[in-house]
């Protein structure tokens, strides 16, 4: 292909306008000046591009040459993904250290996203033969990329044909081809790797209702919000609120095959340590570090902001990637709002008319491209396949105002709004979710998987409708004071207090509590519940509040949550329901 | 800045002047972000170019464009960015906020020039801060301990001590281990004439000058210099920490001053204004200046920020604060009622948080019981707020008399633990023995976040037990 050749008309900032790019298309990548920086075409007017530059631009002048490469930003896609760190741009960071030998992120570096010299072991699908005919999707062979993933080779959406050669098993780098696919007279060589547009949703044959529940190891969100496997959710919290270390905890312990955690825009100490912890820790179901099923973007606070957009885009197109395989994938971005905020801004210096608060009109139709990604689907190709992919973005409204633009476009684009709370932040009350204005539009899809478990509906609503009475309880306590209260109303608060505190506060920092299993938080939940009946059957005969909060299994609940499900159910679960039932037996004197 | 120029080329032709932007026709080889200089009768501003095209460049002038004469005033392009002089001889040193001596002695003999606005760090680089610095004060050091790498603000308010604490920790910081190199980059921008001869006083009486570099931008410097001061002091205390492996803690104070300017500048230029008249693009500011603190794994040195700032209206919603808050990793809020009872630092300990603390102690840290401790303070002080807010409505003769202690224990925790002198510096073990001290007061059944090994081995009962014992 020939390249256009254009020259800088004019720099401000990340944006760059050129002329004589005649013939380039929207979004096309261009190659800006001397170092050929890596930009985008995110406008056309007259013959005019307007470029946007994902590099730092200072030192460009006007005239340097403006190379068109007549190709979308796309992202490779295969082995070699699991394990690697990408800026924004898909450069794996650690071989730019190694091949730059510095400490920083230098601009102008060219390095390929996944790595030419390795070589994979690859082992070819028997159901494929040549002659056959494969279309998108059909998987023709295996890499086992890491002990967790073993990485399906497709033939990429788009190509079909008779199969006119395979490769036999061996060692190949993702440059060798494994297939020929050959329809008319034109033929096409299938390699281990594809290339995809980032801002192309990838296709499927099928977008599928959600069935079954994600679950995320957090008993406030699989229990009283839970989140389904293609679901979509909002974390939206104030500075220090939890919104990180929620991202980082539904990452670690999703029931997900593949996740891709994407920092934009946020904090280089928090990528690093989220690193480290991802080598250190197990895959609680699957024994082996949780690096080896994840990928990683980081595009720090101080890195170029027109990058943030892209490495949201590419997080999601991995994402889709390993959907396509028949994997459930969880994807995080880690803020939404960075990105909203760089869209501001180029959309400034575009001198187009701002909407609210200065962000572009299109804000709302960019998150939902975005979010509308997400879903349970039949995906393309044979065998027969279902894949997920799972989505959860952090907001992060000025001043923890949730009624700023970026907050409300995404409510209409979510499933799931998990809102965290500066107060219960400040009270250590982790997850910060607040319970009364939380919300799952999964619930009816999710019911059955938990009724099965246990009276799952029941005790949610339970639990739900005490936390609310709680918070209505809760002015009269500060006038009057707690004692005031009928002994009836101090005991919602107690329970309410049970919930509260046994089982929807969850430490991430604590090794044990850190992943809660469905069935351990069913025990919790079940203990407090017999507590509750117990306790109101004590008060209709007169006892008082303050003799049942005495009881020894009161604070045996609280221990609960300290020992993992195996030992629960293996004895401390029946012993502390027992201990309540004897304890109360006590009391009443039976 | 004190490197000879060599101008690259210079143009007479300015066709227009609006605030502090001049519109210059366009010459061959503008670029983009390079620092000019516009020269009037006699003197001279700095500017930036913030935009070029083919036919005019917009310089930004950072200061008055009073005197600015279209075809008279000479605009020169530097070919470069701002850059600074670097070396080691920076120690004991004071400059301006564009690094130019102001303590009388010779200008340093530079190792490097250096790009004020530095790069990123590479992520996949960087190490989780897990050491701690001890700065002598007993609340950061017991309930927010500071870790080499972090960037840990101070939220004040007019009036308040900051810069009293500020100049605390200059005096006191350290680390442990013979073999570290610690140094302090402190920077003042915008302060006023009273603050910078406090802070130059206080400097120079310090025996810790020798192992300081100081930067001092007062509120009559140039926009420019008050924008770059943060950056110039960053870019000497990297040029220390990574090529020279030393722990370096930068204080940079008062970052609403800088926040102004930013204001300013964004104002001049006309931006679509944020909230409150900030310009968008400040997260992404500041975040380039606190991002440069870190550790990597190829170095031995560190970058820990401390910036101080004041909240406009003690409001932390404001958007300085506010946006402060999303990059740093924790902050520590000052407390004006705290102040009122003589508490000096007067620290808000719930609304304050170091982020990083827990991975930096603990034994071979800091001390084996300091996380137990640190929860059961914090819990036991919780406890005694909401007594204390209890007996306001119910009245102090409904309490318990477990309540009384909690009462007692919360004033002797204000009085002893957090409250210490300015120039009094406690160790960690002084710190930790002080909490245990004041917990004291409280019965040994409270303690529930203390396991019995530890309450065994630390409690002063038990330590006193053991003195009497062995002695
Ligand atoms: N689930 C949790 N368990 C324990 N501590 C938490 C939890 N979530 C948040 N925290 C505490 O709150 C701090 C801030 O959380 P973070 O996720 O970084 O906030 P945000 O990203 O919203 O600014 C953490 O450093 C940690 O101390
Ligand atoms: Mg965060």
């Amino acid at each position: 292909m020939s390249s256009i050749t254009g020259r800088i008309y004019r720099i401000s900032g990340p944006l760059v306008v050129a002329e004589g790019l005649s013939g380039v298309m929207m979004y096309e990548v261009v190659r800006v000046g001397e170092e050929e920086l890596i930009g985008e075409v995110i406008a056309i007017r007259g013959d005019r591009a307007y470029v946007q530059v994902y590099e730092e631009t200072s030192g460009l002048t006007v005239g340097e040459r403006v190379v068109a490469t007549g190709r979308p930003l796309s992202a490779e896609l295969g082995p070699g993904l699991i394990g690697s760190i990408y800026d924004g741009l898909q450069r794996p960071e650690k071989e730019i250290a190694s091949r730059t030998g510095s400490i920083f992120i230098r601009r102008g570096v060219n390095v390929p996203s996944l790595r030419r010299d390795v070589k994979w072991g690859y082992e070819r699908s028997r159901d494929v033969k040549p002659g056959d005919k494969v279309g998108p999707g059909d998987v023709i062979g295996f890499v086992s990329e890491t002990p967790l993933v073993s990485h399906k080779v497709m033939v990429p959406p788009e190509i079909s044909g008779y199969v006119k050669w395979l490769a036999e098993d061996g060692e190949y780098t993702i440059e060798d081809p494994v297939a020929v696919v050959a329809s008319g007279d034109k033929e096409f060589e299938v390699r281990m790797y594809q290339l995809w547009p980032i801002r192309r949703p990838r296709p499927y044959a099928e977008k599928l209702n959600p069935v079954e529940p994600l679950i995320t190891g957090i008993r406030v969100i699989d229990y009283v919000f839970p989140i389904a496997k293609g679901g979509k959710a909002a974390i939206p919290g104030g500075f220090g609120t939890g919104k990180t270390v929620a991202l980082q905890e539904i990452t670690k312990w999703s029931h997900a095959d593949i996740a891709v955690f994407v920092g934009c825009g946020e904090r280089g100490n928090e990528m690093s340590d989220a690193l480290t912890s991802f080598m250190k820790l197990m895959d609680p179901r699957r024994g082996r570090p949780m690096m080896e099923r994840s990928v990683f973007i980081a595009n720090t606070s101080n890195m170029p902001v027109a990058a943030r957009e892209t490495s949201v885009f590419l997080g999601v197109t991995i994402g889709e990637y390993f959907r396509d395989m028949g994997y459930d994938v969880v994807m995080v971005a880690d803020s939404t709002s960075r990105w909203a905020e760089a869209m501001r801004e180029i959309s400034g210096r575009m001198e187009e008319m701002p909407g609210e608060e200065g962000f572009p009109a299109y804000l709302s139709s960019r998150l939902a491209e975005f979010y509308e990604r997400a879903g349970r689907v039949r995906t393309l190709g044979r065998p027969e396949r279902y894949g997920s992919l799972t989505i959860f973005g952090a907001v992060s409204p000025p001043g923890g105002d949730f009624s700023e633009p970026v907050v409300r476009s995404t409510v209409r684009y979510v499933q799931c709004f998990y809102a965290l709370d500066y107060g219960l932040a400040t009270r250590r009350h982790f997850p910060a979710i607040n319970w009364l204005l939380s919300y799952s539009l999964y619930i009816d899809f999710v019911r059955g998987y938990w009724d099965k478990l246990t009276s799952w509906s029941e005790y949610r609503e339970t639990f739900l409708k005490i936390l609310q009475r709680e918070a209505e309880l809760s002015d009269i306590v500060r006038l009057v004071g707690p004692e005031a209260l009928p002994e009836e109303d101090k005991l919602t608060l107690e329970i309410a207090r049970m919930i509260r505190e046994d089982f929807l506060q969850q430490s991430a920092l604590n090794p044990v509590d850190a992943y809660s299993s469905p069935e351990k938080g069913v025990m919790i939940a079940e203990t407090i519940m017999e507590f509750y009946r117990m306790a109101r059957r004590a008060l209709a005969k007169g006892i008082s509040v303050a003799r049942v909060r005495e009881l020894k299994s009161r604070s045996e609940i609280a221990q609960m949550k300290y020992y993992t499900s195996k030992q629960l159910s293996e004895g401390i679960f029946k012993k502390v329901l027992d201990d309540i039932k004897s304890d109360f037996r006590e009391l009443l004197g039976e | 800045m004190s490197r000879e120029r060599l101008f690259v080329k210079s143009t007479k032709q300015i066709f227009g002047v609006r605030g502090s932007l001049l519109f210059v026709r366009a010459i061959g080889g503008i670029r983009y972000g390079e620092l000019v200089e516009v020269s009037l009768d006699g003197t001279s501003i700095l500017g930036q170019v913030i935009d070029v095209s083919r036919e005019a460049a917009v310089v930004q002038v950072f200061g008055s464009t009073t005197g600015v004469t279209p075809g008279k005033s000479i605009v020169r392009f530097y070919g470069e960015t701002i850059k600074i002089a670097v070396s080691s001889d920076m120690l004991g040193r004071i400059f301006d906020g564009l690094a130019r001596p102001i303590d009388g002695g010779p200008q340093v003999i530079p190792e490097e020039y250096l790009d004020i606005h530095g790069s990123a760090l590479n992520p996949a680089l960087r190490v989780p801060p897990s050491e701690p610095i001890e700065t002598g004060i007993s609340v950061i050091d017991g309930l927010l301990t500071l870790v080499r790498g972090q960037k840990l603000p101070i939220f004040s308010g007019s009036g308040l001590p900051h810069n009293r604490i500020a100049m605390q920790v200059v005096r006191q910081a350290s680390v442990r281990g013979s073999e570290e190199k610690f140094v302090v980059v402190f920077g003042a921008v915008g302060v006023t004439y009273e603050e910078a001869a406090y802070f130059l006083r206080e400097l120079r009486s310090m025996g810790a000058l020798d192992r300081t570099v100081a930067f001092v931008a007062p509120a009559s410097a140039s926009t420019v210099e008050k924008l770059a001061l943060p950056r110039v002091a960053l870019t000497a205390a990297e040029f220390l920490a990574w090529n020279y492996d030393m722990h370096v803690l930068t204080i940079l104070t008062d970052m609403t001053n800088y926040a102004e300017s930013l204001r300013e500048i964004s104002a001049a230029r006309e931006e679509v204004p944020g909230r409150r008249g900030y310009p968008g693009y400040m997260y992404t500011d500041l975040a380039t200046i606190y991002e440069r603190a870190g550790r990597v794994a190829t170095r031995r040195g560190s970058m820990t920020i401390m910036p101080i700032l004041t909240m406009p209206d003690d409001d932390i919603t404001h958007p300085i604060p506010d946006l402060t808050g999303y990059i740093t990793e924790g902050q520590i809020v000052l407390s004006r009622d705290m102040w009122r009872k003589g508490i000096y630092p007067p620290v808000d300990v719930f609304l304050s948080l170091s982020r990083l603390m827990k991975e930096g102690i603990g034994e071979g840290k800091t001390r084996g019981d300091h996380r137990e401790l640190f929860a059961q303070l914090i819990s036991s002080y919780a406890e005694a707020q909401y007594l204390r807010e209890l007996s306001a409505i119910v009245g102090l003769e409904s309490l318990t008399s477990r309540d009384k202690k909690y009462l007692e224990f919360g004033d002797l925790f204000e009085r002893r633990f957090i409250n210490q002198g300015e120039r009094e510096r406690r160790t960690f073990e002084q710190t930790l023995d002080t909490g245990w001290e004041v917990l004291s007061v409280l019965p040994e059944e409270e303690l529930k976040q203390i396991s019995p090994q530890t309450l065994k081995k630390y409690h002063v009962k038990y330590r006193l037990e053991v003195r009497t014992r062995s002695g």
